[in-house]
C-alpha cells in the first residue's frame, strides 16, 4: 500500500501495538499530527515536552511495554533530553519520535533546527535521523525493538517534515535484522554451576537484586531463589517491589540511605549474588573498600556492567529470568543458618526510625500512614530527594512495577508526569505520587493534563520548604551554612490546586494526616495533600558520599 | 600502556561520531585512530590506539560491542599482527643539504613525492617507530609540517575480526565463536577461577 511518511510512521505504531502516545505538537511535526486524527491512537497533549518523556516512561515502568512520545523539532525535541536520559539511565524502554527541519534546510540554522541526533546520542540506547522515507518501516520496527530487548532504554527517531510528507511504498517489514545488536540471553552453563557451588559453599551469602529483576520480569524467581537458599535479600532502589517488603528475608534497600542491616550484610557477607544490579555508586559506597571479604556473582544482561565498578568471580551474562532460573534448576536447597539469625538481629535492633511528634507532621509519618491507608497496594511515584527516600524507607512495596523513581540521573520533577503515564497504564490502580515542595514545582503544569483527562492521581506533597536534600548535606558537611535552598516563597499548593480545577488541602496537624489522606483516596479525582513537614527533619541512616559503608551514620539525634 | 583495537562498524553516516563520543563520554583516551572502507562497502574499519591497562582496554571493548551499528571488535597484540602507519614530511631544504636528504630518504626506505625550491614532501611508511626515528633526523633541517594517518593494523595469519551472520542467535565479543559465551564468562575475574 501507498502511504506518506508520517502514515508509515503511524501504521507502524500500530504495528507494535501503541495505542497511546504523549507529545506535544509543532511545525515540524505536523504530517504525523494529521495522520494521527483518525488512526485510533490516544495521543495525550501533556504541557512540556519533559513530561511526554517522564510520562512514556511511567507508562513503561508501569507496565513493561514500550513507552511513546512525540514532540517537535527544534525545542520541543531539546526539552525530551532530561526525560530520555532518565529513561536511559533505569534502562526503560522508550520510543521517541521527532519532526526535524526539512532535509534541505538540515544544517542552515533554520527555525526550529536543531541537532537532535547529536544531542540525544549520549542519552539513548541508539538514535536514528531518518533521511530516505523509504527505510522508515524498517527504522520503526528496529527502533522498538532495540528500546524493549537486551537491557531495554530509549531510543529516538528523527524524521524531516518534508520525509514525513514523501510517498512511499508501505512494505511490513518481516522482522529485524540487526547484525550489530545481539543481546545475549543464555547463561553459561558452566558458570552456573560455578555459582551453584559457590552458593552451596557459602558461609554468609547474600542477594542483592537491581532493577534488571523488575525488567526481565523474574521477580518469582528471586523469590524461589532465596527460599529455597534462605538468602537475606537487598534489593535496591530500583528494585524495590520485585522482592516483597514484608518477606522475612528481606533486609530493606542497600546504600546511602539503606537500611543498617543491608549495609551490615554487604561488609560480612562472604557471598553476594548480584542480579540485574550496577554496583551504583549509591549502593556500594566507596568501591575499594566494599564487600572485601565476598566473592562476588554477577548475573547481567549488559556484558558492560560486568566489572565496571567491582570485579566478578563469576560472571554470568544472561536475562536476569533466564539467569536464575538456570541457577534455580542446579541449586541445592541450604537450610537456614546461624548467618540468617545475625541477619534478623540486625534488621529488628535497627528498622528505620524517626522520632515521632504530636506538635509538627514528620514526613516519615506521612508516608506510613499513606501506606496504611493504601492498604500497601498503590503504584506510588515519586520525585527526587529525601521524600523519595523516606518513600523508599517506609511503604513497604510487594509487587513489581508499583514503585516509579528516577533512581540513576535522579530527576526532580519526574513525579506528576510518571504517575499520569502510570495511571494510563494501570486505570485499574490507586496511583499515588509523593512529591517534595521542590520536585513538585518543576513539572506542576502538568496538573492542567491532569485535568483535561481526568486522571485521578492522589499527590502527596512532603512540604518542608527546602529542597531538602541539598539542605541535609549543607547542614551535615557544610555546617549549615545554608545556600539557596530555602523554598519559603513557594505557592500555596492546594490554592495551586484549586486553580487547575483540582481538590487541595494543606494540612499542618498531624492529627489531621490520616483523615486527609481518607478524604483524598476516597475522591473519585485528582487531589493535592499539602502537608506542612518538619523543615530540619533528615534522611537517616546515610552512608556520606564517597565513604565506605563502614562509616554508615545511624541516625542524627 | 597503549593498545591497538581493531573495530568493524557499519559504515552508515555518524557511526566515527559515535565511536568518538563513547571514548570521550566514558573518559577513554584515543591516541590514535584510522578508518577506512574494508573489502565490503557496506563495512568500514576502524583501527583504534587506546591509552590505557588491560581492564580500560576490557571496558573500552565491551562499551563498543554495546553499540549497534559495531560489528566487531578485536584487540591486537603486537607481537602477533602487523602495523603501518604513513607519513608525509615536508621539510625545509638548503641547496647544499639537498643531497644529505635524499640520502636520509633512502636509508629509510621513503619516497620523495614532491620537490620545490626551498622544500621537499617526502612519503614514509612503517611503524611508529620508523616514522619517529626519520622525524628525529629530519628536524636537524627544519620540518615546516606533518601529517600522519594513525596506525592500521591486522592480525598474522588466517584469523581475522568477525562479523556475525545475520540470523546469528547471540552477540559475541572478540570474534569469538557464537556459544561458547563472550571471553569475560570463561572465568577471567577477580581472584582465583578455581572454585
Amino acid at each position: 500500500m501507498e502511504l506518506t511518511g508520517a502514515q508509515a510512521v503511524v501504521e507502524s505504531l500500530k504495528r507494535e501495538g501503541v495505542d497511546l502516545v504523549f507529545g506535544i505538537p509543532g511545525g515540524a511535526v505536523l504530517p504525523i499530527y494529521d495522520a494521527l486524527v483518525d488512526s485510533g491512537i490516544r495521543h495525550v497533549l501533556v504541557r512540556h515536552e519533559q513530561a511526554a518523556a517522564h510520562a512514556a516512561d511511567g507508562y513503561a515502568r508501569a507496565s513493561g511495554r514500550v513507552g511513546v512520545c512525540l514532540a517537535t523539532s527544534g525545542p520541543g525535541a531539546t526539552n525530551l533530553v532530561t526525560g530520555l536520559c532518565t529513561a536511559h539511565m533505569d534502562s526503560v524502554p522508550v520510543v521517541a519520535i521527532t519532526g526535524q527541519v526539512p532535509r534541505s534546510v538540515i544544517g542552515t540554522d533554520a527555525f526550529q533546527e536543531a541537532d537532535v541526533w547529536g544531542v540525544t546520542m549520549p542519552v539513548t540506547k541508539h538514535n536514528y535521523l531518518v533521511k530516505d522515507s523509504r527505510a522508515l518501516p524498517r527504522v520503526l520496527k528496529e527502533a522498538f525493538y532495540i528500546a524493549r530487548s537486551g537491557r531495554p532504554g530509549p531510543v529516538l527517531v528523527d524524521i524531516p517534515r518534508d520525509v514525513q510528507n514523501e510517498t512511499i511504498p508501505y512494505e511490513v517489514p518481516e522482522g529485524v535484522s540487526l547484525r550489530g545488536y545481539k543481546p545475549v540471553t543464555a547463561p553459561h552453563a558452566i558458570q552456573v554451576r560455578r555459582a551453584a557451588e559457590a552458593i552451596a559453599r557459602a558461609g554468609r551469602p547474600m542477594l542483592y537484586a537491581g532493577g534488571g529483576v523488575i525488567g526481565a520480569g523474574a521477580h518469582r524467581e528471586l523469590v524461589a531463589l532465596a527460599e529455597r537458599c534462605q538468602l537475606p535479600v537487598t534489593t535496591t532502589l530500583m528494585a524495590l517491589g520485585a522482592f516483597p517488603g514484608d518477606h522475612p528475608l528481606f533486609m530493606g534497600m542497600p546504600g546511602m540511605h539503606g537500611s543498617v542491616c543491608a549495609v551490615r550484610a554487604f561488609t560480612e557477607a562472604d557471598l553476594i549474588v548480584a542480579v540485574g544490579a550496577r554496583f551504583d555508586d549509591r549502593v556500594t559506597g566507596k568501591p575499594d573498600e566494599f564487600a572485601r571479604q565476598a566473592r562476588i556473582i554477577h548475573v547481567d544482561i549488559d556484558a558492560a556492567e560486568v566489572g565496571k565498578i567491582v570485579d566478578a568471580h563469576i560472571p554470568i551474562v544472561a536475562d536476569a529470568r533466564a539467569g536464575l532460573q538456570a541457577l534455580l534448576e542446579v541449586v541445592e536447597p541450604r537450610p537456614r543458618s546461624e548467618w540468617n539469625d545475625r541477619v534478623d538481629g540486625w534488621k529488628s535492633a535497627h528498622p528505620f526510625s524517626y522520632a515521632p511528634s504530636d506538635t509538627d507532621i514528620r514526613p516519615q509519618a506521612v508516608v506510613e500512614a499513606v501506606y496504611r491507608a493504601t492498604g500497601g497496594n498503590a503504584i506510588v511515584a515519586t520525585g527526587v530527594g529525601q521524600h523519595q527516600m523516606w518513600a523508599a524507607q517506609y511503604y513497604r512495596f510487594r509487587e513489581p512495577r508499583t514503585f516509579l523513581t528516577s533512581g540513576g540521573l535522579g530527576t526532580m520533577g519526574f513525579g506528576l508526569p510518571a504517575a499520569m503515564g502510570a495511571w494510563f497504564a494501570r486505570p485499574d490502580r490507586t496511583v499515588v505520587l509523593i512529591d517534595g515542595d521542590g520536585s513538585f514545582q518543576m513539572t506542576l503544569q502538568e496538573l492542567a493534563t491532569v485535568v483535561e483527562y481526568g486522571i485521578p492521581v492522589k499527590v502527596f506533597i512532603l512540604n518542608n520548604q527546602n529542597l531538602g536534600m541539598v539542605r541535609q548535606w549543607q547542614q551535615l558537611f557544610y555546617q549549615r551554612r545554608y545556600s539557596a535552598v530555602n523554598l519559603a516563597a513557594s505557592p500555596d499548593f492546594a490554592r495551586v490546586a484549586g486553580a487547575f480545577g483540582v481538590s487541595g488541602r494543606r494540612v499542618t496537624d498531624p492529627a489531621h494526616v490520616e483523615p486527609a489522606l481518607r478524604w483524598a483516596l476516597a475522591e473519585p479525582g485528582p487531589v493535592v495533600l499539602d502537608f506542612i513537614v518538619r523543615e530540619e527533619e533528615n534522611v537517616y541512616p546515610m552512608v556520606p558520599a564517597g565513604a565506605p559503608l563502614t562509616r554508615q551514620i545511624e541516625t542524627g539525634e | 600502556m597503549r593498545h591497538t583495537l581493531a573495530v568493524l562498524v557499519e559504515n552508515n553516516p555518524g557511526v566515527l561520531t559515535r565511536v568518538a563520543g563513547l571514548f570521550a563520554r566514558r573518559a577513554f583516551n584515543i591516541h590514535s585512530l584510522a578508518v577506512g572502507i574494508t573489502d565490503d562497502p557496506q563495512i568500514s574499519r576502524m583501527t583504534i590506539v587506546v591509552e590505557g591497562d588491560q581492564a580500560v582496554v576490557e571496558r573500552v571493548q565491551k562499551q563498543l560491542n554495546k553499540l549497534i551499528e559495531v560489528l566487531g571488535v578485536s584487540s591486537l597484540e603486537e607481537s602477533e599482527s602487523v602495523a603501518r602507519e604513513l607519513a608525509l614530511v615536508k621539510v625545509h631544504v638548503d641547496p647544499a643539504a639537498r643531497s644529505d636528504i635524499v640520502q636520509l630518504a633512502d636509508i629509510f626506505r621513503a619516497r620523495i613525492v614532491d620537490v620545490g625550491r626551498k622544500s621537499m614532501i617526502i612519503e614514509i611508511s612503517g611503524d611508529s617507530d620508523k616514522v619517529e626515528a626519520l622525524l628525529g633526523v629530519l628536524r636537524e633541517h627544519g620540518v615546516l609540517e606533518v601529517v600522519r594517518t594513525g596506525k592500521i593494523a591486522m592480525a598474522r595469519g588466517t584469523g581475522r575480526v568477525a562479523v556475525p551472520a545475520d540470523d546469528e542467535p547471540l552477540r559475541d565479543a572478540g570474534g569469538r565463536e557464537p556459544g561458547r559465551g563472550p571471553p569475560w564468562a570463561a572465568g577471567s575475574g577477580r581472584g582465583p577461577a578455581a572454585d
